[in-house]
């Protein structure tokens, strides 16, 4: 074989494929992005004024910070449906293409495979959440002076290695159910959520929800992105929840990585690799 | 065009003894059905039974067999895409199921479908490919209008979305998409099925072409006599996943006292290839 430093180079460049990728389906089906942008945005406007809705209904409630609360929870919501939607298409995308038999049997080694995608979901999820959570700040005018939108993006950032960890659990789904897959990626997202304290605090939630609220990534992330946009914490003041974070995202990415290479053994013992439909 | 190694493996390192396929025993079994009884053993359906021959390097074999003989299943064990139930499998000593990453290093595929995104240029589809195979912008830009322009496809549609372009053109960018990536193991299946007689006549040249400039050792599945004949040095018949017969066309011809090689098929397998032949192959 070659060296190690050729074998790198190559799996990179493999990386880079899988990105640029994306970049082309991403511009080929642009109308159908701007679409679900959307979609996005009237599913997060709908959250937010239930902010408004509340103080219509009497009580006395601080708007604008309830507003950024559920605001928050929204866009975090539309990342993870990205990062999952995108890293389960890693098969269901390809097996609906018919290049699926293609790409595994290329020299690639899964973990950049996987790799690639979650790097292309993180960029593109960012983008697009930073864009949803601007358009929908101008339409409520919601102001955030001590907003420190750098320590949220870190902390965003490493929440992305749980959620690619987790995003590779449910990209193996396809393989194992070619037809119902899929749609299991979307419950794994929503059992996820509804212990993460998207739209109401932790402390709600009955005790051994929150005892999985304490093994979610989802909810350091909504924790320190809320402490960090409404309260202006930096980095130095967030360890509690970027440790955790940390320590989530060393565990999910190999167990993500174990689980994928397990379901994909046994789509190539059963012969699920092949295309139908 | 100049002999190229294969993507990140040297030739040198493949054992100079070993020839180019060593098939034993290989032998694959799927689930047919459900259980009998609840817990009780599943059905199994033996698609590959003990199927055991060699190829040399540079040889081309032609498999025939009708649809479900175990044509594909083959091919997709040989290209790492199903784990055997038996037997051993090597692509140029590399054993197909505990060195997989060896083995695609070395094989390209064509089926019968040319499966691409459907979306995406013929450019931007073979780039995709290509990248996995460690193969820089600088180095596609280059080889891919080259690789193109040898199977015969225009350059002016190189940016069209594949599904703009006819089925014979998307089975000549499957050839270059495969070629692109200087495998010395080439695996067709049916490549030329359900392409109008002119493309499959052009795609038949290309691959016979392609065997002498580029030194690759091929592997071909199909369902047409005169193609296995025309590109192949030896032929193979399998029937219900049991290679009957390897050898060359003549001495095919004469073990079975037939005239032609439909007549050798059919004195073979008591079977005619005829009687599927307009059907995909979905083994």
């Amino acid at each position: 074989m070659k060296g190690p430093a050729s074998t790198l180079r190559a799996e990179l460049i493999g990386l880079y494929g899988v990105v640029e990728r994306n970049v082309y389906l991403t511009r080929r089906y642009w109308v159908w992005e701007f679409a679900f942008f959307i979609w996005t945005i009237a599913n997060t406007l709908t959250i937010v004024f239930i902010a408004k809705g509340v103080e219509a209904s009497g009580v006395s409630i601080d708007v604008n910070r309830q507003a950024t609360i559920l605001l928050v929870g929204g866009v975090i919501w539309s990342y993870l449906g990205i990062i999952f939607e995108i890293l389960t298409e890693t098969v269901a995308w390809e097996r609906w293409e018919g290049t699926i038999e293609y790409t595994f049997m290329a020299p690639l080694s899964r973990i950049v495979h996987l790799g690639g995608m979650g790097v292309f979901a993180i960029i593109y999820g960012v983008v697009r959440s930073a864009l949803l959570f601007g358009v929908v700040a101008f339409f409520f005018n919601l102001t955030m002076p001590n907003a420190d939108f750098l320590a949220a993006l870190f902390v965003l950032a490493v929440a992305s290695i749980s959620f690619m960890g987790l995003g590779m659990m449910t990209a193996v789904l396809p393989l194992i159910s070619p037809e119902k897959g899929a749609q299991l990626g979307f419950i794994a997202q929503g059992m996820l959520l509804v212990v993460s304290g998207i739209y109401y605090p932790v402390s709600v939630l009955p005790e051994p929800m929150q005892w999985l609220a304490k093994i979610s990534p989802a909810t350091y992330a909504l924790e320190g992105i809320r402490d960090a946009i409404l309260e202006g914490r930096g980095v130095s003041q967030m360890w509690g929840e970027i440790v955790p974070l940390f320590i989530i995202g060393i565990i999910t990415i190999p167990l993500g990585m174990a689980i994928f290479d397990r379901g994909e053994r046994y789509a190539k013992q059963h012969g699920k690799l092949k295309r139908s439909g | 065009m100049s002999r190229i190694e294969p993507r990140n493996l040297h030739l040198t390192q493949i054992s100079p003894e070993a020839p180019a396929v060593e098939v034993r025993d290989l032998t694959k079994r799927f689930r047919k059905g459900k259980r009998i009884r609840r817990f009780g053993p599943r059905i199994m359906n033996t698609v590959l039974d003990r199927v055991t021959f060699t190829v040399e390097r540079g040889e081309c074999i032609a498999i025939l067999g009708q649809n479900g003989s175990g044509k594909s299943t083959l091919v997709r064990l040989l290209s790492t895409l199903l784990i055997n139930d038996g037997g051993s499998a090597h692509v140029f000593g590399f054993d197909v199921f505990t060195e997989p990453r060896n083995v695609r290093r070395l094989v390209n595929r064509v089926s019968v479908e040319a499966s691409f995104f459907k979306k995406m240029s013929a450019n931007e589809n073979l780039s995709y490919a290509a990248r996995f195979y460690g193969m820089r912008s600088e180095e596609t830009k280059r080889a891919i209008p080259e690789i193109l322009d040898r199977v015969g496809f225009p350059n002016a549609r190189l940016n069209d979305s594949m599904e703009h372009l006819s089925r014979g053109m998307q089975q000549k960018v499957a050839l270059a998409r495969a070629l692109l990536t200087s495998p010395v193991l080439l695996l067709l299946d049916e490549p030329t099925t359900g392409l109008d007689p002119r493309s499959k006549l052009e795609v038949q040249e290309f691959i016979a072409k392609v065997r002498f400039e580029h030194d690759a050792t091929v592997i071909l599945c199909t369902h047409d006599m005169n193609e296995a004949e025309k590109l192949a040095d030896r032929i193979g018949i399998l029937d219900e996943g049991v290679l009957l017969v390897l050898e060359p066309a003549e001495d095919l011809k004469r073990r079975y006292e037939a005239d032609t090689l439909e007549a050798a098929f059919f004195a073979a397998t008591g079977k005619s290839l005829e009687e599927d032949e307009a059907e995909v192959d979905d083994d």
